[in-house]
């Protein structure tokens, strides 16, 4: 059957921001469907809150909203666009489940949009607990033995049936936020308890353990004739207990034989066509137990998800956008394999070689977090590997990873055991050197559960002589990822390196390289807290820019999430670590023109001087500027040259030195070591002891040093995206943070234009921004950070390289940075692009960081000088408190309109606070606090309750929280003890998902949200504001510099 | 481990280790996609007189065991990988996959860079060659090569078929959870190198299975009054085995006659229909059909280098249709369609009972899509019987 004509518009709606659980992944699938949605000639109409994606660049939609993923606003987007049909499967559970929520409260129906993909009851069948178990059932396929939960003596009760362990998973959440394992009855009112918090229903499953069995995920499609293939096996090598999202996997399956593999195949089969998913993707994941041959079905995602998108990269076969195809009504045999173009994309792909996944941490990040890997998803990203042998894929995979600092392995046998044991980051590091000091194969399965094939293959792989480079003897061979083993030709370039014994015929490389220069791209690697999905967009608006320049753009990154490693994207793309030798060895293929190093973040700007060093052309700005720029004393005389004031710094190698520096620089001092990204152990100490203190903690290590400058307090912080081609400056945009000095501007909420800046300082921030980027000789982006302190304006740090707030500048003024930056590597001018002079539009755009806390129990939820903020959303509004009253909506913390305030501030904001109570107070709200503040707030003539702290006895302020009894939080903090009240305060509000602002500057702008949104009344209030398309704000805009959709 | 070599007819040379028996092995070299199912591939007697290259770079992972076997020994000549592996970890395991390799006698080579040699055999066709102990003079090789029969024009079901007819009664248990509703009823096969699979469908779904020598007589064959008779799969050349080719002409219109691959191109050829050798043939257990009468496309399991040509005498038919071919015995139409290169992998005969299918619906190794032809062929005999 070919397209749907009875439908022309169709909305989508996109993941949001990225968290954990919920990645890049949803702009690869959401771009793929958006490309192909306006392909097959239908309008699409696109809701996603995340700026930072490629989905949201206003020529894939014929209208894009930037708004909050929530019921109101959707609402009103599809009252203003009336869309005939609603595509849910490709935006993650957040999608799926405000999909689900649009059609209970009727809107669906109102509006006659129909639920294309997947419906309501398929949905419903595969999400809610007990109907999936029945469903199952039914079907003749087994499933752990469970009972569903809605309060702790609810699974109490459970013991006696289940047993224990027993696995906690709560209904309707992503990546098994939430979930645990109670292994002792001491454990079950914690893990339970938190479960139950965490769903949206307050509903749990309580499941029968299947801990230590081989964990399977099979992706499946179905079209609407009810063909059904399995795109792609993938084994966990952790066995069952750990989330396949923190798992190190493989695919397609090693260890099962052929009649074992054929039967999850069947279940699979069986379990998409039971639970009705009409077209589409889904997942199912399978335990099976080796010795007993027994198998049970964990569970099924109707739709696209982190595993379809690392199938997709595994196998060729591009699951998001055959999804997308097969929900407008094309069955699969009428869709072409786009890589061998001769064949349907009704088959299996075959592999000739073997895919490793690794996820990527941040403990570190999150001191006191337990840091053990369970059922609840904790990873921040992923690198793939592809390899010809598992050897190879694996040992790719632990050099694309990029940790930041070696893996701890413990001296002893006994703690390196332990360590195997327990699931977590650095497990399989420890494991290698277990196998590698010889310990028994057998031992080290029984401490582990893993198969002892993954155990052998490891311990040949440390074992044999070379180590892990063992696998790279031979000719280092580029191969193609081709669907079906060579059996028919490829033309999609998507390439891997393999090590072979040379082959006599065929040639060196299956590269096409073709005659046009080449123009390499370098991309930012596994997303990590403060590298994320952000640089993935502008390397791939690189692509797009050197592809329009006639140029073929090649693309090497490693990570299976992005839009970047959608072979769709580039002229060639080669799945690589981004290592040197990684690099150098696609370089030799291609013979590029040059390679781009400014737009994948760190990562390749690290590799820049080696690059050089080999004679690869690096376009853009040079090694020499960037050096310019990060070497703290060269950077520190340029400033001084160009008249150009700074916090007092000094660098120590040393800790006593450090000490030494630290009276000159004088307190209060801002210190971090400096090979840090993401303000990594970046912190604000007050005095020599804190000092000390952090000395001891943190270093300085071997060969590093200790950065330190001169905190200012009380100042405000601003950014600046700005291009420079060597000689002439244009500044893109200037962003004043929200919270003050002090907090990463990765975890500020941040204001475009600047909401308190004078046209003076203004125009002292753009003359600086000139100068120093013509005095670095930028050629491309630059990002500068300043403080105003004082009335006086201090350059913090510049980087010459495009920033984290590219793509929210970006999509603030309606041009695309990144464009504009390659189109300067490679050779043209300012002058040339036609820029504007003013990119004032009427709207002011706020940026909202997302944090992570919710997944790490333990960890303190509060914000500082160190990078913890895994996303970012925007807000849209034509005044700044309506764009910020969004931002929060969309970040998660949806500001209440009316109810109990609860505050307690340090001394030094009481003054303040007494103001925001004020406020409050006139808006309606109920005022609490703990003494001091409460009688600071009185003293002003406003009522506010004194309640106790918790030192003071129950009913202490967490009883209040945990009651339901606030609303909102404003808690500054007081010091840094790990276990103070507001400790305790934060993380209850955390875990209720109450809005919890930690400083003065957030609680100020919350209230005036507040206020606006109130003037509209509560229907108003429940809708949202207004929304507003990107292309309504920038009408004409995006005609400059801009091209709507990538050469094909 | 010591050196080992692949050797083309046309004189390409890839270079491994011997990795099981240490003996030279000739044939006609051929590649299987399929990523799982290596021992039930080397087992299946379609393989005679050839050389699997697997395209899946890691093989034996999972080790060997009695259930998976496809016929009572070893068939193919030799294993070509680019890493054979000899775990016997895996529960299901009673031995390593080399181990038994070289118990068998089976030569193996690993360490090729088996995509680049793929990537050859597609370009150039499959072709004859051998694998070698490095130790054997390349020319010494080359001679054995020369001297082996090419593919075409061989009969090689003479040498995998049972000296006498063996006879197998129903079983209950089986692949399918069809219960055997209609005990009696009874199927004589000509056994060209039956897989095992194939007989375990029919034995599961309550047919007395006859297995016969291909060059047993008519008379034979009907001796004991069966009530369908099965064409089985088989190796070489289809146009090679005008002995067998005459009987099946004897039974067609006598009583139903279905065949699977070989024996699928046998009842073509009986009717008049012409086979031809493909480039590189199909082996792999990722191929899509298009069962035509349903519309359903099947992910099927394939192993086989010849097929039949169109009702127009072309390899590929154009549309999704039901073309029809006059044959000796009255109309034929298409049921099956290979929907990557678009042969004919199915017909059924309208004026006779007869079908026959190119692929393999037992699956042994691949997907199961396609086991409900069983329920059919089981359901027309006994609806004619």
């Amino acid at each position: 059957m070919p397209r749907r004509d009875d439908i022309h518009k169709i909305l989508l709606i996109g993941s949001g921001p990225i968290v954990i659980g919920q990645a890049a992944e949803f702009d690869y699938s959401g771009t793929q469907a958006c490309r192909v949605l306006q392909e097959e000639g239908y309008e699409v109409v696109l809701v996603n809150s995340n700026p930072a994606t490629i989905m949201t660049d206003p020529g894939l939609a014929s209208a894009t909203y930037v708004e909050p993923l929530l019921p109101g606003p959707v609402t009103q987007v599809i009252e203003r666009e009336r869309p005939d049909a609603l595509l849910g499967t490709l935006g993650g559970q957040t999608a799926l489940n405000l999909a689900k929520a649009l059609h209970e409260n009727g809107t669906l129906k109102r509006y006659g949009v129909e639920l294309i993909g997947a419906d309501y009851e398929a949905i419903d069948r595969a999400e809610d607990r007990e109907r999936f178990r029945d469903t199952m059932t039914a079907a003749g396929l087994r499933v752990p033995d469970s009972m569903v939960a809605h309060s702790v003596q609810d699974a109490q009760a459970a013991v006696a049936r289940l047993g224990l362990p027993f696995i906690v998973r709560p209904a309707f959440t992503l990546g098994g936020t939430g979930g645990g394992v109670v292994r002792c009855r001491d454990e079950l009112g914690t893990v339970v308890g938190r479960g139950l918090a965490a769903s949206p229903i307050n509903q749990v499953l309580l499941e029968e353990s299947v801990l230590g069995w081989g964990e399977f995920e099979l992706e499946v499609m179905r079209d609407h004739a009810d063909n059904v293939v399995i795109v792609c096996s993938i084994e966990n090598l952790d066995p069952m207990g750990v989330h396949t999202g923190d798992s190190v996997c493989v695919a397609p399956q090693q260890t099962l034989s052929d009649k074992q593999y054929q039967l999850l195949r069947d279940q699979a089969i069986t379990a998409i066509r039971a639970v009705g998913v009409e077209t589409g993707g889904s997942n199912v994941q399978f335990a099976v137990n080796r010795a007993t041959e027994e198998v049970v079905v964990i569970e099924m995602n109707p739709r696209v998800s982190r595993s379809s998108a690392l199938a997709s990269k595994a196998t060729g076969f591009p699951i998001a956008k055959i999804a997308a195809r097969l929900a407008v009504g094309y069955t699969l045999q009428e869709i072409p394999n786009d890589i061998t173009r001769a064949t349907p994309a009704s088959f299996e792909p075959a592999i000739d070689y073997c895919v490793v996944k690794w996820p990527r941490f941040a403990f570190e990040k999150f001191p006191g977090a337990e840091a053990g890997l369970t059922t609840h998803m904790k990873s921040v990203g992923e690198v793939m590997a592809i390899g010809r042998t598992f050897q190879q894929a694996f040992a790719k995979a632990l050099r694309s990873r990029e940790l930041d600092q070696a893996p701890e392995i413990p001296d002893a046998d006994a703690e390196l055991l332990d360590a195997v044991k327990q699931p977590g980051a650095e497990r399989f590091d420890c494991l290698l050197e277990a196998l590698g000091r010889s310990m028994p194969i057998e031992d080290l399965q029984r401490a582990t559960d893993i198969d002892p094939w993954f155990l052998r293959e490891l311990s040949d792989l440390v074992r044999r002589a070379g180590g892990l480079q063992s696998p790279f003897a031979g000719r280092r061979t580029f191969k193609s990822v081709d669907t079906c083993a060579a059996e028919f030709a490829a033309q999609t370039p998507y390439y891997y390196s393999s090590w072979e014994r040379p082959a006599p015929v065929g040639p060196a490389h299956e590269v096409q390289r073709g005659d046009r220069p080449s123009v390499v791209i370098l991309g930012s690697g596994p997303n990590r807290i403060g590298q994320g999905i952000e640089f993935d967009y502008c390397c791939v608006h690189a692509v797009q820019t050197v592809r329009e320049s006639g140029r073929d753009a090649v693309m090497i990154n490693c990570n299976p999430e992005t839009v970047s490693t959608d072979y769709d994207v580039s002229d060639r793309l080669y799945f690589e670590p981004l290592t040197l030798d990684d690099v150098l060895a696609v370089c030799e293929v291609e013979q590029p023109e040059g390679v781009v190093v400014q737009f994948g973040g760190q990562t390749p700007l690290k590799l820049a001087a080696g690059l050089e060093a080999a004679g690869v052309r690096i376009l853009g700005t040079g090694i020499e500027a960037i050096d310019l720029a990060e070497d703290r004393s060269r950077f520190g005389a340029l400033l001084e040259r160009l008249g150009y004031q700074a916090p007092p710094y000094a660098t120590a190698d040393s800790a006593e030195g450090a000490i030494a520096c630290a009276q000159q620089v004088g307190f209060p001092l801002l210190v971090r070591p400096s090979y840090v990204l993401g303000g990594r152990a970046m912190e604000i100490v007050y005095s020599v002891d804190g000092l000390r203190d952090y000395l001891d903690r943190v270093g300085p290590r071997d060969g590093s040093v200790i950065y330190l400058d001169r905190f200012l307090e009380d100042s405000i912080e601003v950014d600046v995206d700005a291009l420079c081609d060597g000689d002439q400056v244009w500044v893109a945009g200037i962003m004043q943070h929200v919270e003050e000095a002090g907090i990463h501007s990765g975890d500020s909420a941040c204001v475009l234009p600047p909401h308190t800046l004078g046209e003076e300082m203004m125009a002292q921030i753009r003359e600086e921004t000139e100068g120093i980027a013509r005095a670095l000789g930028v050629v491309g982006l630059i990002n500068v950070q300043f403080a105003i302190h004082a009335g006086g304006l201090y350059v913090i740090e510049a980087n010459p390289r495009a920033s984290r707030t590219v793509p929210f500048v970006s999509k603030s003024i309606g041009l695309p940075l990144a464009k504009l930056a390659c189109r300067i590597t490679l050779g043209e001018r300012i002058g040339d692009l036609g820029l504007p002079e003013h990119t004032s539009n009427g709207h002011v755009c706020v940026k909202e960081a997302v944090m992570p806390f919710n997944r790490f129990a333990g960890a303190d939820a509060l914000l500082g000088p160190e990078m913890r903020s895994t996303g970012e959303v925007m807000g849209i509004a034509p005044d700044f408190p309506t764009a910020f009253a969004k931002a929060q909506a969309a970040a998660g913390a949806q500001l209440p309109a009316s109810g109990t305030a609860f505050i307690t501030v340090a001394d030094r904001d009481k003054p303040a606070a007494t103001g925001l109570a004020t406020v409050l107070h006139d808006l309606g709200f109920r005022i609490i606090a703990t003494g001091g503040t409460a009688q600071a707030i009185r003293k002003m003539g406003i009522p506010a309750e004194a309640i106790n702290k918790i030192g003071e006895g129950s009913p202490h302020v967490v009883d209040w929280i945990e009651r339901g009894d606030v609303d909102l939080v404003i808690n500054t903090p007081v010091g840094t003890g790990a276990r103070a009240d507001g400790y305790e305060i934060r993380t209850a509000a955390i875990a209720h998902g109450i809005p919890c602002i930690t400083t003065m500057a957030g609680g100020i702008a919350a209230a005036r949200a507040i206020s606006a949104a109130r003037r509209g009344g509560p229907e108003a209030a429940e809708l949202g504001a207004p929304v507003v398309s990107l292309q309504e704000i920038h009408e004409s805009g995006h005609e400059i510099g801009a091209v709507g959709s990538p050469v094909v | 481990m010591t050196g080992a070599y692949v050797l083309l007819e046309d004189g390409t040379r890839f270079d491994g280790r011997s990795c099981a028996a240490d003996a030279a092995a000739v044939g006609e070299i051929v590649f299987t996609t399929s990523m799982s199912g290596y021992q039930e591939a080397m087992t299946d007697p379609s393989y005679t007189g050839q050389l699997i290259t697997f395209t899946f770079p890691m093989i034996g992972n999972y080790g060997v065991c009695t259930e998976a076997m496809e016929s009572d020994r070893v068939h193919a000549r030799a294993a070509i990988m680019r890493s054979g592996i000899d775990s016997e970890d895996s529960p299901g395991a009673e031995r390593g996959w080399l181990s038994w390799l070289t118990d068998c006698g089976i030569p193996a080579i690993d360490g090729v860079d088996t995509r680049a040699l793929v990537r050859h055999l597609r370009d150039q066709g499959a072709m004859r060659g051998g694998v070698f102990p490095e130790r054997m003079p390349l020319d010494q090789a080359a001679e054995l090569i020369a001297a082996e029969p090419h593919m075409h024009g061989c009969d090689l079901a003479a040498d995998v078929t049972p000296t006498q007819t063996v006879v197998l009664e129903p079983t209950v248990s089986g692949p399918s959870v069809l219960e055997p509703t209609h005990p009696g009823l009874r199927i004589a096969m000509i056994d060209t190198g039956v897989k095992l699979s194939i007989v375990r469908n029919l034995r599961a779904r309550g047919a007395v299975v006859e297995l016969h020598p291909c060059s047993c007589s008519l008379e034979n064959l009907l001796a004991n009054q069966p009530d369908a008779v099965f064409l089985a799969n088989g190796p070489g050349d289809p146009g090679a085995l005008d002995y067998i080719v005459e009987t099946v002409r004897g039974l067609i219109g006598k009583l139903p006659v279905y065949g699977i691959c070989l024996g699928h191109q046998l009842l073509c050829r009986a009717v008049g229909l012409e086979t031809y050798k493909l480039p590189f043939g199909h082996h792999g257990a990722n191929h899509p059909v298009k069962d035509l009468p349903t519309g359903r496309v099947e992910i099927t399991s394939q192993n086989h280098g010849f097929a039949v040509l169109g009702p127009d005498g072309s390899p590929t038919i154009d549309r999704d249709e039901p073309v029809r071919w006059e044959t000796d015995f009255g109309a034929a139409e298409l049921t099956h369609i290979n929907l990557y290169d678009r042969t004919v992998e199915g017909l059924a005969l309208k004026d006779v009972p007869g079908a026959t299918v190119q692929y393999h619906p037992e699956a042994g190794p691949g997907p199961h899509d396609a086991l409900h032809l069983f329920d059919r062929f089981v359901g027309e005999i006994r609806d004619a019987a």
